[in-house]
């Protein structure tokens, strides 16, 4: 009967495909689009890769990554024997003296984990370096596709674990923004341009946090009734909030974690001299 | 008062095959496409086959690609494109075409049918229910659903990989699983139902990457993504991945049972 | 012979709007085998353009309203014609209906104590519109489509198969009912898709096609509305009821012109919006008729004390019945002083902060904005009267929906008439649908229950008659090559709309109706050449020209009926009769074929298709009249009606 409400026949001989498929509108171009739809996935990948280039090159450097009071997002906290000593700073030994590779490749796993399972970010890299699907309505170049069914993509579901590491990880850099109200003295209530930076920083870095997708749905996104938890309502509303500009403020926390460790790189290798404010 | 005359293609065929048809159509002021499609059926191809009911974005009917986006007929404005450009309507590229711009949406129907109804709570007859209206918001979101399938089109899942129709229900009816597992008074659970897992399990949800494209188009500007699709992700990992939530609420249970 | 696929149900329902779908859900519940057949696809139905709410007394915000209340109004509404069994039967029954689809997963906005919310109306004495934004329609039938698919899930689970006892053809139109003797055996149409012919054989039909309003150039209604069951109730043998009531809803969107029409909700007012004309004058003040005057606001300042104290102040005469409201629009128009596209301003800019706006007039907002480019946060709308609803339809039993003179026949929704008398409360069409679509489809379930043993079959000369009908158009050449060229059935259609707009519009005046008929014969003849191009398979000029026939048959019920019928009340304003006369008060006019064995042809522009006879309705039942004032009583009953 007229457009059923049976499942459609598909052609026997043609049981996979895509948009040139049998049964479908004979037009063989893969899309019709005729805006610039390649922009924004270009953008994206070429973003990203400038971050991955600059944050491989900075971690695995594994020097000039302190220059007091400041300590570099990268290796904060610092957890092997061969980190620079730092003062009163986030420099804990648990890792021994074995540990040869820049101390950096020990934590940035945990913020690095965070972002690739965000749910922007999935969406933002499938995209752009996979072109699964490379804009709405563009076909995409894959012949099979099982998105986040099978391994290794179905350990995306681990996000919110990630998620409560990025809690930690973020209490530890407002530590170390907390740390920049001191000198190169370490004389505490200064601060220079670098504290901005830091105060900056960490602002993006919590909102980043906090509007995560994971955190939207454990404070609130979870109950069925909303009425009964007035408090996680209001939580929940707020992180909503937040959550809609999670793009953004992933792309900015992005950056601006990278401008802060190349602050620290900067002063440190002497380059640039933090302006004291007072 | 201004008209121009505007160049169109128009796709025009059935499932045996067919192409992209050249028409000249005057345009008026404040028109939009579903107007220029109506004129070229009076003037020029009374059969070209198009589906269109309320003509103000309030049914869903007159679904097709423009310029290969997915879009209402009745809701894109002409004023959008540059009067010297060809402007070229397809029908959805997802689904098995019938005839000129109509396809065979079947599909969306079939999956409908497979996404257990409202479970209404026992002991509570018409006339009380009650739900406050915070409880409801979420939910009355993706009410506003006007199933015009341009979430289904786009999504790439389906659109590029017929294969996965068997096992992929669509943003439309995943946002569905997710508006009854929101519903303040859905019983589901009571009765056995564990919505957030069967939409892993049954609909297909793990095949999203939610790459947003069914936000992009809703007309009605449902946050799919985000309100719905990753929601019920977070509840899929709460029953399926996260043993800390599973253990509490196995605990939960028996000591309310006991 | 044609060949053509027949099917055995117990109940067809016509129509997947609101009403078809609640007389389905009902028939299906009560055991019958139920098929319903619907033009468009499932859940595309014109009731999703419902903006404003559910009317039903649940009382929810302000608890003095009851059914009696409900009553009065929609009596007080329909100027006293209505078929008062129904409207009791209607303002009784409402909430219920409305309780009922809560349980069946709908959300209603809820009250502060989590109840349903309610709304203020045109028309109604309290707020009492149940209501979800101003998408309510939308909710009714996604609600109602749901529930349906619950039923088949629950018969899947029972039988493997989801479509054992009720089964949605989509896409498919009727263009017959079938007889064997007086009573229905059946229908017949056609597929859209592919151009198959089709019958559903069933002892038990339910008409529930809606409205008429394609006839009209400037109306709010989709291409749907081309009066299909009014038609086939005509064709099948059942009389038609006070046709001439075409309500014109006040606010359709009068720019840009491809929208002309287009509704703009009623809640516009309710929330506080205002009519102004090109003066800037609050018009309406002046447009307050007698019967009204003590129930309406005399001052802006009491009209705007009215939405936050509606106990101690009486409302805007904005809130007055949309017959009314139309009327004042088109003689402000008339009068110069109307709007640059020839409409009045609606505004709420100046009324409620934009957020506001935008949380309560959601789908307004987004119309204007991206199909006018109006910003109604920050400018008024310009709005004109439309045609928006048909009040006149099958005549019906009030209690069982059945169709009068045609065992086996039922209607219920808009197609039916009745119920809203001269003139329809905003709000009061969802409950209508609701309420009697229940109704139609448990008495159709009951009569079919009752001849399962000898079913009434069509014979093959009806079936081949109607193929014979549907395919004419394909040869309109070579048959009447005598008669004229082939026409264009998108040009007939519309010439007709713009005769019925001109003619037979909002103002009526005897010539013009006249003109109207004798156009109408023109029409009629020239429909018979309608030609199509192409094949079967969704040809929509095809489908076109095969709803011209019930365009033109309903276009000249409601021509003869406003001819006739020499006053004005509700929707129906003649310049030349211009007050209500009491004497009509009790006066239904019924349409009936005029040759029911199908000469179909008649081309005398005099006598037509259509014969009108005149009957008195019952009176209304003393204690029902016993809800009114005696001073409100003397305005509409004649003296005698009041002694009796």
């Amino acid at each position: 009967m007229a457009t059923g409400t049976e499942p459609p026949a598909t052609e026997p001989r043609r049981r996979s495909g895509g948009v040139t498929a049998g049964t479908r509108a004979a037009i063989d171009a893969p899309h019709l689009r005729t805006d610039r739809w390649w922009l924004a996935p270009a953008a994206t990948a070429a973003g990203l890769l400038a971050f991955v280039v600059y944050s491989t090159w900075r971690a695995l450097s594994n020097a000039d990554y302190y220059a007091a009071p400041y300590v570099s997002p990268f290796y904060s906290p610092c957890l092997a024997e061969n980190c620079v000593p730092m003062r009163a700073g986030p420099n804990w030994e648990l890792f021994g003296s074995w540990w040869v590779l820049s101390p950096a490749v020990i934590i940035l796993i945990f913020p690095l984990g965070f972002r690739l399972t965000c749910y922007y970010y999935r969406k933002a890299y499938y995209r752009g370096f996979w072109a699964s699907p490379p804009a709405c309505a563009v076909a995409e170049p894959h012949r099979k596709y099982t998105g986040e069914t099978r391994f290794p993509l179905i350990l995306q579901n681990v996000h919110r674990y990630f998620f409560y590491a990025a809690i930690v990880v973020a209490g530890i850099l407002t530590y170390d923004t907390v740390l920049a109200f001191r000198d190169e003295h370490y004389d505490w209530g200064h601060m220079g341009l670098g504290t901005l930076v830091f105060l900056v920083n960490i602002v993006l870095i919590w909102a980043y946090t906090i509007s995560c997708h994971s955190c939207r749905h454990i404070v609130g996104g979870k109950l069925k009734h909303f009425s009964r938890h007035p408090v996680r309502y209001r939580m929940w509303q707020w992180v909503g909030r937040l959550n809609a500009r999670h793009m953004q403020l992933a792309w900015a926390s992005l950056l601006s974690v990278a401008l802060v460790d190349l602050y620290v790189y900067l002063v440190a290798t002497g380059a640039f001299d933090d302006p004291r404010f007072f | 008062m201004s008209s121009y005359e505007a160049r169109f293609k128009v796709w025009r065929g059935d499932v045996g095959g067919g192409g992209l048809e050249d028409f000249a159509v005057e345009v008026n002021d404040g028109e939009v496409v579903l107007d220029i499609i109506h004129r070229l059926q009076a003037t020029q191809v009374p059969d070209l086959a198009v589906r269109w009911n309320c003509k103000a974005g309030k049914c869903g009917s007159c679904s097709a690609e423009i310029n290969g986006r997915p879009r209402l007929l009745c809701m894109t404005r002409m004023s959008v494109f540059d009067r010297d450009e060809t402007i070229t309507v397809t029908p959805l590229r997802a689904f098995p075409v019938i005839r000129d711009l109509v396809t065979d949406v079947g599909f969306n129907y079939a999956k409908a049918r497979q996404v257990p109804a409202f479970v209404p709570p026992e002991g509570l007859g018409p006339g009380e229910y009650r739900m406050m209206q915070e409880d409801v918001d979420r939910s009355q979101e993706f009410r506003k659903c006007i199933e015009c399938f341009l979430c289904q089109d786009t999504c790439h899942v389906v659109r590029d990989h017929e294969e996965n129709k068997q096992a992929f229900a669509g943003p439309r009816f995943l946002m569905r699983v997710a508006e009854l597992d929101m519903h303040p008074l859905d019983a589901a659970e009571e009765n056995g139902l564990d919505r957030g897992r069967t939409a892993q399990d049954e609909h297909g949800l793990g095949y999203c990457n939610i790459t947003k494209c069914c936000t992009e188009v809703c007309p009605e500007g449902i946050r799919i993504t985000d309100n719905a699709l990753i929601p019920l992700k977070e509840r899929a990992v709460d029953r399926k991945y996260d043993p800390l939530v599973w253990l509490g609420s196995k605990i939960r249970r028996r000591s309310s049972a006991g | 012979m044609t060949v053509v696929d027949r099917q055995e149900w117990d109940v067809v329902v016509v129509g997947a709007g609101g009403a078809g779908l609640r007389a389905a859900i009902e028939a299906r519940e009560r055991g019958a085998r139920t098929a319903v057949i619907c033009k468009s696809l499932f859940g595309k139905a014109h009731t999703v353009m419902a903006e404003g709410g559910i009317a039903a007394a649940m009382g929810n915000v302000n608890a003095g309203d009851d059914w009696r209340v409900h009553f009065r109004d929609t009596l007080r509404g329909g100027k006293f014609l209505n078929q008062w069994r129904m409207a009791e039967l209607h303002a009784q029954e409402a909430p219920q209906r409305v309780w009922e689809l809560e349980t069946w997963g709908a959300l209603f906005d809820r009250t502060k104590d989590g109840r349903i919310s309610q709304r203020n109306f045109g028309g109604h004495e309290y707020p009492r519109l149940a209501h979800v934004g101003d998408r309510t329609g939308l909710e009714l039938i996604r609600t109602l489509q749901q529930k349906i698919v619950a039923l088949q899930q629950e018969d899947f689970r029972e039988t493997g198969d989801y479509e054992a006892r009720l089964k949605v053809f989509q896409e498919c139109t009727v263009t017959r009912v079938l007889k064997e003797g007086d009573r229905v055996a059946g229908v017949f149409g056609y597929e859209r898709e592919t151009g198959r012919f089709f019958v559903l054989e069933a002892p038990a039909v339910v008409l529930a096609t809606g409205g008429i309003g394609k006839s009209f150039k400037v109306t709010s209604n989709s291409w749907e509305y081309t009066g299909d069951g009014h038609a086939l109730a005509l064709l099948a043998g059942a009389p038609l009821l006070n046709m001439e009531f075409v309500q014109f809803h006040p606010t359709g969107m009068v720019w840009p012109p491809s929208v002309k029409g287009i509704l703009v909700t009623e809640s516009v007012r309710g929330d506080g919006g205002v009519l102004r004309n090109s003066e800037g004058k609050r018009f309406m003040f002046d447009y307050v008729p007698d019967v009204f005057k003590d129930k309406y606001a005399e001052s802006e300042e009491e009209g705007d004390r009215w939405y936050d104290d509606p106990d101690h102040n009486r409302r805007p005469p904005e809130l007055l019945p949309r017959d009314e409201v139309a009327r004042a629009i088109n003689a402000e128009v008339k009068a110069g002083r109307g709007s640059p596209h020839g409409g009045v301003f609606l505004d709420v800019s100046t009324r409620m902060p934009a957020e506001v706006i935008r949380r309560r007039l959601p789908s307004m907002y987004h119309q204007f904005k991206e199909l006018a480019d109006v910003d109604i946060t920050a400018e008024p709308m310009e709005v004109g009267p439309t045609c928006h609803y048909v009040m006149g339809g099958i005549a019906v039993d009030s209690d069982s929906a059945a169709a009068r003179g045609v065992p086996g026949l039922f209607a219920a929704g808009e197609v039916a008439g009745g119920m809203h008398g001269s003139n329809r409360l905003g709000g009061n069409s969802l409950s209508d649908l609701l309420v009697f679509g229940r109704r139609a489809g448990l008495y159709a379930a009951e009569y079919a229950a009752g001849r399962t043993a000898a079913r009434p079959r069509a014979d093959d000369a009806q079936v081949d008659a109607a193929a014979a009908e549907a395919l004419r158009p394909f040869s309109a050449e070579s048959e009447a090559p005598a008669e004229g060229p082939p026409e264009n059935p998108y040009a007939l259609h519309q010439e007709l709309q713009q005769a019925m707009n001109d003619l037979v519009g909002i103002i009526r005046r005897e010539p013009e109706m006249k003109q109207a008929l004798e156009k109408l014969a023109e029409l009629r003849l020239r429909a018979r050449r309608a030609g199509v191009e192409g094949h079967r398979q969704f040809n929509p000029g095809w489908h076109l020209a095969l709803d011209l026939r019930n365009m033109l048959l309903v276009s000249e019920c409601v021509a003869r009926s406003a001819l006739e019928r020499t006053e004005s009340r509700g929707g129906h304003t003649r310049e030349d009769h211009s007050v209500m006369d009491r004497a009509w008060r009790n006066v239904n006019l019924l349409c009936e074929l005029t040759d029911p064995t199908g000469g179909l042809a008649a081309t005398d522009p005099v006598r037509g298709q259509i014969t009108l006879t005149r009957e008195r309705t019952e009176p209304i039942r003393p204690d029902l009249l016993a809800l009114f004032e005696k001073e409100e009583l003397v305005k509409y009953l004649t003296e005698e009606e009041l002694d009796a």
